[in-house]
């Protein structure tokens, strides 16, 4: 069963008024023991690992050595053959029949070794998949407990310091209200210097034709008046 | 590895900046495990809880009771709740015990600056969840 598959069973079960206690600590030890003892398999496999396939390439350079031997061999039979020599020529086969048995038995030994390093690859594959599992499933237990350990302290810290948690209309209606509050206050202030504040004062006096535009246009119009009598003096 | 504490150095003064000014205070919880306890000026009732695991830096905004859930409504709500999920930044609905929580989760090393962002993200997110869903609870 997948990690998510066993919380969720436990969860749903008696564990879940528990709390806490939702995770077995018996059985986090021994997936940690078994994450240690994984993680060591890996590592003696994977030195195993480095010796055969050296000796893999050893034996592969000792069948190439082989056939070279054989094909030298060979060339000095034909040789021999060529100059009449049946005798050494035979002599010569003999050893190249050696040779082929020494062949195939260095064939064996390759085809052994690689098999181990087939095995071995196979063995560290799967033990590293082995670690990641139980870690992960170490780290949703530990989570778990955890966020359960912590709503257990949040409850009774609440529950000891006499206040308690709110539901969450009332929560929501209080911050809404507080809200409002700051929103309106803001407004309240805003129409307050309206009234009372400096702008209140400009617009009374701009109204009554005093300050501002009202003093602007009203230099304008004597200036235009004088150079018009200026104008007229001329 | 890094206490809860050291983790979240300078997490109030980040957080009054990001929340317009807002005042924050932040108080540990004692426990078995180590929480830290956010609480945002103007949004008092809600408070947002920071815990760490070895797996991960949990921030956490309690919602709602089993208890407060209007029964002929619950599986509307559930669903709602799971179509949400997806959609709601940082945030997700879930349920500790009979609490219904909205939670963001961060990797265990997070950085203040990220905690930061969450924890802001969470309170506004826990806010509004609050007020669309609240006609869902008794």
């Amino acid at each position: 069963m997948s990690v998510i598959g066993k919380m969720l069973t436990l969860l749903r079960g008696s564990a879940r008024e528990l709390g806490e206690s939702v995770v077995d600590a018996n059985a986090t030890r021994i997936y940690e023991q078994e994450i240690i003892d994984a993680r060591n398999a890996i590592l003696k496999a994977k030195s195993e690992l480095t010796g055969v396939m050296a000796k893999e390439m050893q034996s592969a350079r000792e069948i190439e050595r082989i056939r070279a031997e054989a094909l030298r061999l060979e060339d000095l039979a034909l040789e021999a053959l060529g100059k009449g020599k049946e005798a050494l020529a035979e002599e010569v086969a003999v050893k190249i029949a050696e040779t082929e048995q020494q062949l195939e038995e260095q064939s064996r030994v390759h085809a052994d070794y690689a098999l181990q390093v087939g095995k071995l690859k196979d063995l560290i594959k799967s033990a590293e998949a082995k670690v990641r599992e139980h870690e992960r499933e170490v780290a949703i237990a530990r989570t778990t407990e955890s966020v359960y350990k912590a709503t257990r302290s949040i409850s009774d810290n609440i529950g000891a310091s006499g206040s308690k948690l709110l539901n969450a209309r009332e929560s929501l209606d209080r911050i809404k209200r507080r809200h409002e509050e700051l929103a309106d206050r803001m407004a309240a202030a805003e129409s307050l210097d309206k009234e009372t504040g400096t702008r209140a004062l400009e617009i009374k006096l701009a109204e009554a034709g005093i300050g501002g535009d009202a003093e602007r246009a009203r230099r304008v119009m004597e200036r235009i008046r004088a150079r018009k009598t200026d104008a007229e003096g001329q | 590895m890094k206490s809860l504490q050291e983790q979240i150095a300078g997490l109030d003064v980040m957080l009054t900046a990001r929340l317009g000014g807002a005042s924050i205070s932040l108080q540990p919880i004692p426990g078995s495990v180590p929480v830290i306890q956010v609480v945002i000026g103007g949004r008092e009732e809600l408070p947002i809880f920071i815990t760490a695991s070895e797996a991960q830096t949990l921030c956490i905004c309690y919602l709602w009771t089993e208890a407060e859930v209007r029964g002929e409504t619950r599986t509307e709500l559930l669903e709602a709740l799971l179509d949400l999920n997806p959609s709601i930044p940082l945030s997700s609905f879930g349920r500790v015990n009979e609490h219904y929580v909205l939670f963001g989760a961060l990797a265990a090393d997070a950085r203040v600056e990220d905690i930061a962002h969450d924890v802001a993200a969470l309170s506004d997110n826990a806010l509004d969840a609050l007020d669309a869903l609240a006609h869902y609870l008794n």
